[in-house]
C-alpha cells in the first residue's frame, strides 16, 4: 500500500500512545471516558481513552492504542491530537470526513476513519454515562 | 561491508536470474535466432538444437526421459494444460453432461490449481477439496479415503507455497497408479531445490517453473509420463502442433535455454544450497519465537522445504507489521493476494483463526540470502512486533488476563 507522508509520519511516530490504567482501573474513575471499537477478525480495534475536566468539559488529555493497519494507527493518533482541548460537544462534533481529508486516506482505507470517529463517540457517550449527563442519539458513521 | 536495503526474502514469490544463466540465454535473442520449426536450414537446425540441448537438462532434474517435457509459459500454464487436458481426455462422459468423473484436489493448492479444477466442477466434473489437518500435509490415506470408483484425477502439490509443507507425493503417486488414476504435483516450489525423480516418485504430470529455480520468467514445463501408463491430454492451446501437438506456438527459445542452464546448475547446487538454508531458516525461525511470545511457526515442523518460514504474530495486524519491517521484503500470505486485505485462505484452510492468519509473515530465502541478512531480519521482526504491541489494545488485554474471544466485539 503506497501512503502518504501524514499516514507515515503518524504511523512511525503515533502520538499520545498510552492508556490511563488497566480496564478494571479505568471502569472505577468517573474522570475517563473509554472507547473500545472495532474486532479483531476484522483487522482493527480502536480503544481511545479521555480523560475530562468536570467543571469545564473540556477534553484534558487523550491517549489511544491500536490493532490495525497503518491507517488505522494513523486515524486513532490523529483523533487524540484533536480531541485534546475541545469541549465534549466539539469532540462529538468531528467527522470521519474530515479525517480521511487531513491523512489522504485511499478509498479501501476510509473504514479507518469511520472506525476512529465510532471511537470518539463511544468515549464520550462513555463518560457521560459515567457521569448521569444525558446520552446523545447514538450515531454512527456511514461509509462513504 | 555494509548491508545493502532493502533485502530480498520474497524468493519462493520469485528469484533474480543467475547470471549464469543470463549469459547462457543472450546469445539466442541476438545471432542464434532461429526458429527450432524450421527445418530447413541452419538457423532452425541450430535452435532445434539448443531446445533439445534445454530438454534434456530439465528431463535429468527430475529424473524423466527428455522426451517427456513440454516447454510451456510457467507453471500455471502447466497446471492448466495438465488437470483440463487430462480430465477432457479421460472424461467418463461427453462435455455438456454432469458425472464426467471425480478428481481430488486439496484446499490449500495454488489458485492455478484450484482455479482450473473449479472450472471443471462447472462443466460437469465432481471434485473433492480436501481439507489438510492442521500440520498442513496432506498424507496419502486422506486422499486413499476419498477416491472413489470414477475418480480419474488426483493433484496434489508437492510442496505448499506458503508454509512450505511436504506432502505425501510418492506414496500418493503409488496409491493412483495401483488403480489406475492418473496423478499430477504441482512441483513448483519442490524442483531445483529438493532430489526429485518422477520414475522413483510416482508422478504422471509434473509442473514446474523457470522463475522459481533462479531462470527466467515465462518458461516452464510440464512432464508428461510416456510409458507406464503412456499419459495423454488433450491440448489447450492448437495451432503449429508444436511439443508433440499438446503445446502449440513457437518455442521461446531464449526462455528454454536460460531453464535448461537454471535446471542443470541447481542439479549441481541444490544440495549445498539446501543444507546452508535450512540452517538459516532454523535460525530465523528459532532466533525469532524465542525473543517473542505468542507466535507460531506455521506447518509441520520438519516436513517442510529448508527456504520457507512462515511466522505468526499474535495481537499485531498484518498490514501494519510488513509497513514496520518494510527494509526487508517479505510477503503476508502470498504474493497474489498481497493487494487485498483478505487473511491468507492457505492458514485459515489449517484452521488458523483469523486473528493469527491476518498478522503472518512468509520468509523464503534464497541462493544469495546471507546470515548477516537474516540476523537483520530477525532483529527488524522482532522490534517491529514489539513496537506495534506497545500499541495494541489486544495486546494490553492479553497480559492483563482477559480472554479475547468472551469480548463482545462491535464488528462493522
Amino acid at each position: 500500500m503506497a501512503y502518504g507522508p501524514k499516514i507515515i509520519d503518524h504511523y512511525e511516530n503515533p502520538r499520545n500512545v498510552g492508556t490511563f490504567g488497566t480496564q478494571s482501573e479505568i471502569k472505577q474513575r468517573k474522570d475517563l471516558g473509554v472507547g473500545l471499537v472495532g474486532a479483531p477478525e476484522c483487522g482493527d480495534v480502536m480503544q481511545l481513552q479521555i480523560k475530562v475536566n468536570p467543571k469545564t468539559n473540556l477534553i484534558e488529555d487523550a491517549k489511544f492504542k491500536c490493532f490495525g493497519c497503518g491507517s488505522a494507527i494513523a486515524s486513532s493518533s490523529l483523533a487524540t491530537e484533536w480531541l485534546k482541548g475541545k469541549t465534549l460537544d466539539e469532540g462529538a462534533a468531528i467527522r470521519n470526513t474530515q479525517i480521511v481529508e487531513e491523512l489522504s486516506l485511499p478509498p479501501v482505507k476510509i473504514h479507518c476513519s469511520v472506525l476512529a470517529e465510532d471511537a470518539i463517540k463511544a468515549a464520550i457517550n462513555d463518560y457521560k454515562q459515567k457521569n448521569g449527563m444525558p446520552v446523545e442519539e447514538e450515531h454512527h458513521a456511514e461509509l462513504h | 561491508m555494509a548491508l545493502k536495503l532493502p533485502i530480498y526474502m520474497d524468493h519462493a514469490a520469485t528469484t533474480p536470474t543467475d547470471a549464469r544463466v543470463v549469459e547462457a540465454m543472450l546469445p539466442y535473442f541476438t545471432e542464434r535466432f532461429g526458429n527450432p520449426g524450421s527445418r530447413n536450414h541452419s538457423f532452425g537446425w541450430d535452435a532445434e538444437n539448443a531446445v533439445d540441448a534445454a530438454r534434456e537438462q530439465v528431463a535429468t532434474l527430475i529424473g524423466a526421459n527428455e522426451k517427456e517435457i513440454v516447454f510451456t509459459s510457467g507453471s500455471t500454464e502447466s497446471n492448466n494444460l495438465a488437470i483440463k487436458g487430462a480430465a477432457e481426455m479421460y472424461e467418463k462422459a461427453p462435455a455438456g453432461r454432469t458425472g464426467r468423473g471425480h478428481i481430488i484436489t486439496a484446499q490449500h493448492e495454488h489458485k492455478a490449481v484450484l482455479d482450473p479444477c473449479k472450472r471443471l466442477a462447472k462443466d460437469g466434473f465432481d471434485v473433492t477439496f480436501l481439507e489438510p489437518p492442521r500440520d498442513g500435509v496432506i498424507r496419502s490415506e486422506q486422499v486413499k479415503a476419498a477416491m472413489r470408483e470414477d475418480t480419474i484425477l488426483v493433484s496434489i502439490m508437492w510442496a505448499n507455497n506458503e508454509i512450505g509443507t511436504i506432502n505425501e507425493v510418492p506414496e500418493i503417486g503409488a496409491l493412483c497408479h495401483e488403480r489406475g488414476i492418473i496423478f499430477h504435483t504441482d512441483a513448483t516450489q519442490w524442483v531445483g531445490k529438493m532430489p526429485t525423480n518422477v520414475e522413483r516418485d510416482n508422478i504422471d504430470l509434473l509442473s514446474l517453473s523457470g522463475h522459481k529455480i533462479y531462470g527466467p520468467k515465462g518458461v516452464g514445463a510440464l512432464f508428461v509420463r510416456r510409458r507406464k501408463p503412456r499419459v495423454r491430454l488433450v491440448a489447450a492451446i492448437d495451432g503449429g502442433g508444436q511439443e508433440r501437438g499438446m503445446r502449440s506456438g513457437t518455442l521461446n527459445v531464449p526462455g528454454i535455454v536460460g531453464l535448461g542452464k537454471a535446471c542443470e546448475i541447481a542439479m549441481r547446487e541444490m544440495e549445498r544450497d539446501g543444507e546452508r538454508l535450512l540452517r538459516l531458516r532454523r535460525k530465523l525461525e528459532q532466533s525469532i519465537t524465542s525473543q517473542l511470545d505468542t507466535c507460531q511457526v506455521n506447518g509441520h515442523a520438519e516436513r517442510r522445504l529448508p527456504q520457507i518460514a512462515n511466522i505468526s504474530f499474535g495481537f499485531v495486524e498484518g498490514e501494519s507489521l510488513m509497513m514496520a519491517c518494510k527494509e526487508i521484503a517479505v510477503s503476508s500470505g502470498s504474493a497474489c493476494t498481497s493487494a487485498s486485505l483478505e487473511p491468507s485462505y492457505v492458514l485459515k484452510s489449517l484452521g488458523i483463526g483469523d486473528d493469527l492468519a491476518h498478522s503472518s509473515l512468509r520468509f523464503s530465502l534464497g541462493r544469495w540470502t546471507t546470515e548477516e541478512q537474516v540476523d537483520y531480519a530477525i532483529q527488524k521482526v522482532v522490534g517491529a512486533v514489539k513496537k506495534l504491541r506497545e500499541l495494541s489494545p489486544l495486546y494490553d488485554m492479553h497480559r492483563e488476563g482477559i480472554d479475547l474471544s468472551k469480548i463482545e466485539w462491535a464488528g462493522h
